[in-house]
């Protein structure tokens, strides 16, 4: 789908070149909830630029179409506003949206475009091993001088990016709260009606998921490196 | 120490909640003890931990498009709204 490969450089640079305030950061969050409900000047702005970009984020990898997850985004705030007197304790504001917006993702009613739901076992991630002189070895990519997040090139990204998308639904939503939105596997299990044990088997699943299509892909940059 | 397949399979179902520290002590330290003495698995961990780093480090690459002056000012009424609501 053209949209998941669109790279249209750093969300901080966007909102910067848009005129945007600053990003708020996770622990900002609570103190941007309470300015908000007190009607603070400034608070509206921030919390919709906040929480828009991150609803729209979450619901564009879960329901596959940039229409879609702008309307997420919309309804998921809107919702918020009218509800907003039932978030009891703003240090949760994050995982409060979250939920709000995975309804809102639900009520699409779409089928996902990324990849046919099916259940990931543990067994079809373990990695192949050789052994030679008595010492085993597995068959995976160097991973060592692996840059962290921010400083990957674009042709990285876009494969951790296709990865995340070819998650099974169930898979993806698990990671996208847990790992990239860093929710606590308790506010996941709320936010998605499943038990913690479920969360944490599905994110563990998820994981080795996108480790074995990152290693491949190593593995084929390592394989043709000069 | 001795390697055990079997070993590496049971540590690898729990890698995850191992990374997360969401395991109880002597779970931990049961691990920490396999990897001391097993090489490939130390290189597996490492591989998914870069991976959640990978994750945790991961922002889309597209943005929502500028908000309307309609959805930007139906937005604006229903937080009015809320705030109107406090008051009363």
């Amino acid at each position: 789908m053209s949209a998941v490969v669109t790279w249209c450089g750093s969300p901080e640079s966007a909102a910067l070149e848009s005129g945007q305030s600053r990003p708020v950061e996770k622990h900002q969050e609570k103190e941007l909830a309470i300015a908000l409900r007190n009607g603070e000047p400034g608070a509206f702005d921030r919390f919709v630029d906040h929480f828009r970009s991150k609803v729209f984020g979450y619901s564009w990898l879960m329901c596959g179409q940039r229409e879609d997850a702008e309307d997420v985004a919309q309804e998921a705030l809107l919702k918020a506003f009218e509800n907003f007197d039932q978030l009891q304790d703003p240090e949760h504001v994050r995982s409060w949206i979250f939920r709000i917006a995975k309804n809102a993702c639900l009520m699409k009613r779409r089928k996902s475009v990324f990849a046919p739901e099916r259940e990931l076992s543990l067994e079809e991630f373990l990695p192949a091993s050789e052994s030679a002189g008595g010492i085993r070895r597995l068959e995976i990519a160097d991973w060592s001088h692996l840059p962290d997040g921010r400083l990957l090139n674009l042709e990285l990204r876009q494969e951790l990016q296709e990865a995340i998308a070819g998650l099974p639904e169930l898979y993806r939503a698990v990671l996208l709260l847990r790992d990239v939105e860093d929710l606590s596997t308790e506010e996941t299990a709320q936010i998605l009606d499943v038990s913690t044990d479920v969360v944490k088997t599905r994110l563990h699943r998820a994981r080795l998921a996108i480790r074995r299509k990152l290693d491949t892909y190593l593995r084929g940059a390592q394989a043709v490196r000069p | 120490m001795s390697h055990d397949p079997e070993h590496c399979k049971e540590i690898f179902a729990l890698l995850s909640e191992y990374l997360s520290l969401e395991l109880p002590p002597e779970a931990c330290q049961e691990i920490d003890e396999h990897l001391s003495g097993c090489p490939p698995c130390v290189e597996f961990v490492e591989s998914l931990r870069k991976t959640v780093d990978l994750c945790r480090g991961y922002q889309p690459s597209a943005m929502p498009a500028p908000l309307s002056a309609k959805a930007r000012g139906d937005l604006e009424a229903a937080w009015k709204r809320m705030l109107e609501g406090r008051a009363t």
